[in-house]
């Protein structure tokens, strides 16, 4: 640890009972203080809710950052039809594994948080949209949400006494990145291909199968009972003033300690990749990192050193906070590997409804691999951020913007990596 | 009609499930999973039977399972090996543990092996950084994953 280093300490706010022994058991979980803002929550008017969630100033924890209670104000009042929470839970963002904490350590949170969400939006039904990859979570869910059926936590009443329905379904993906987009998602719901749509000019709510619906992250949803329980304050208590509260914060690559920590907003990242992640492994040094989840735009291991994670001061510095999901980039890889493994990636999972996010992908991967097979020439950096403008902002969702972020930020930080990849270094 | 058909246990499992949704829409990616824990992977036929099942052409459903990449649109091996190539899992080895499986069953990514045991796929970010590198095996995750503990459970498959 560095001399000016701070000790950076997790926090409990959903990942309260994760260290706790069998949490994910109904048992466990009871004793463990779950579903113990239940009672709380019906001395309430629904509204009283979203309002207590508008000033614990809760963000969206899956990578967007969205206001949650003003999102839950969206929810049109009086509205004959059936209003529906859908909970995202496809975390396919690379870097990104903190969702998968919550099913696994604690899922009777989340259906906790559920029944408080759908009791402030007045939704009866929620569909949980969790990745098909993740079957042994779900699955592990499932579990978690019969018990809650048998034990009448849920279902007709709320346990067995507040008159209030809730119906809880896990709905299985099929391995497509492009359905953690919250619209994409409900066309996936519906039956449909994951093609995003088209957003409407003023601020709305969501359209299941033309129903009014909220779609709220796993993490987002799992914090709700905590404000419930204790009040906005205390979980203003944490964080910064733009960003208060908590996160689960994940961390991979080579570093000693790689895994999910729960921290408040406002930590320094080299703190945290030094403390808590026990800086770097035997002989690899920092060379980059992406700060949360690969649609980030890239830091410079200098860059980093002045990093704060909070949503405000990562764009200060010209990336965004994401999900929370550092990947941690040591010296010994080169930045054009980097840039390959990440465009195969949104080349494969481009939906391909836009042309320029569908051809863009595809050019750029083509480019790169032309590069990495030494046939590389000066024009070719320039082609590649050409194409990078034409994907930027002329797509149906921020999928393009993204890919466009990481591969300027990572050729305009790191190009002499890609100029030494070229066969005539003299014409550049 | 075709010779698929759900058998009597999933053909609950599809009611069950259908009370679920407002409208049996939703019942698609539900009912192609049911065809393929039944199958292995999901047949031409079984994509006909879901269709009639749920009121749609048979070119809705083929496009429908031929977007969402984990259905299996042919039959592959009794093991799949699936090993994640995304950043976190390129930088902490993957690269090693797929030349291990291409050497040790001679499969290419993609490919069957001749018995028909393994086949193997590279897939994109599996959510499993932390334990980078990582596979699952039929589904099941191992992460940290080395080559000596690969080789061990490949043998166990055997």
């Amino acid at each position: 640890m560095g001399a000016n280093q701070t000790l950076v300490k997790t926090v409990k706010v959903v990942s309260e009972n994760f260290d706790i022994p069998n949490a994910h058991t109904l048992d466990v979980a009871l004793k463990n203080g779950r579903y113990s803002s239940l009672d709380k929550l019906f001395t309430m008017s629904p509204d009283e809710v979203t309002q207590e969630v508008c000033l614990s100033g809760l963000r969206g924890k899956g990578g967007g950052g969205a206001h949650c209670g003003p999102k839950w104000q969206l929810m049109p009042k009086n509205d004959p039809r059936p209003a529906y929470l859908i909970v995202n839970g496809d975390e396919s963002e690379p870097g990104t594994f903190k969702d998968r904490q919550i099913f696994q350590y604690d899922p009777h949170l989340l259906i906790e948080g559920i029944i408080c969400s759908c009791y402030a939006i007045n939704a009866h039904d929620a569909y949980i949209y969790i990745r098909g990859e993740y079957k042994g979570f779900i699955d592990r869910l499932n579990g978690a949400i019969q018990e809650a059926y048998d034990a009448k936590i849920i279902g007709d009443k709320v346990m067995n006494k507040y008159d209030f329905r809730v119906n809880i379904t896990v709905h299985r993906g099929g391995g497509a990145y492009i359905c953690g987009e919250k619209s994409a998602l409900i066309e996936s719901l519906e039956g449909k291909r994951g093609h995003p749509r088209l957003k409407p000019h003023g601020k709305e709510c969501e359209w299941f199968f033309d129903n009014p619906a909220t779609v709220n992250n796993v993490e987002t949803i799992s914090t709700v009972p905590f404000i419930i329980k204790h009040g906005y304050e205390a979980y203003t208590a944490y964080g910064t003033k733009q960003s208060p509260g908590t996160m689960l914060f994940a961390m991979s690559g080579p570093v000693k300690n790689p895994g999910v920590y729960e921290l408040a907003f406002g930590n320094k990242m080299m703190d945290v990749i030094n403390t808590l992640g026990g800086g770097m492994r035997e002989g690899k040094q920092l060379k980059a990192v992406i700060p949360g989840g690969s649609s980030c735009p890239i830091l410079t291991a200098e860059e980093a050193q002045n990093a704060v994670l909070d949503y405000e001061s990562m764009w200060d510095i010209g990336s965004t906070l994401g999900t929370g999901g550092m990947m941690i980039i040591p010296h010994d890889v080169s930045m054009v590997d980097v840039a390959k493994n990440l465009i195969e990636f949104y080349h494969h999972e481009s939906c391909g409804q836009c042309t320029p996010c569908r051809e863009g992908t595809s050019w750029i991967d083509k480019i790169l691999k032309k590069i990495l097979e030494g046939e590389g020439e000066a024009e070719d950096l320039k082609t590649i951020l050409d194409v990078c403008e034409t994907m930027n902002g002329k797509t149906v969702c921020v999928f393009a913007p993204a890919v466009k972020d990481i591969i300027k930020s990572i050729i305009e930080k790191f190009k002499d990596e890609f100029i030494a990849e070229f066969k005539n270094k003299n014409l550049i | 009609m075709g010779k698929f058909k759900y058998t009597q246990e999933n053909e609950v499992k599809y009611q069950e499930t259908l009370k679920k949704y407002p409208k049996i829409d939703s019942m698609m990616l539900p009912a192609l999973w049911l065809v393929q824990e039944q199958e292995g992977w999901v047949s031409p036929d079984a994509m006909i039977y879901v269709a009639d099942k749920l009121g749609k052409s048979p070119i809705q459903v083929y496009e429908f399972a031929t977007f969402y990449t984990m259905f299996n649109l042919k039959p592959i091996g009794t093991y799949h090996i699936e090993i994640c190539k995304t950043l976190s899992c390129m930088i902490m080895g993957a690269n090693e543990l797929k030349q291990f499986v291409k050497h040790s069953l001679g499969i290419e990514p993609g490919q069957t092996s001749k018995d028909g045991k393994f086949h193997l796929s590279e897939v994109e970010c599996q959510g499993a950084c932390g334990g980078a590198p990582m596979m699952a095996l039929n589904n099941k995750y191992h992460e940290n994953l080395t080559v000596e503990k690969l080789e061990k459970l490949i043998k166990e498959c055997k």
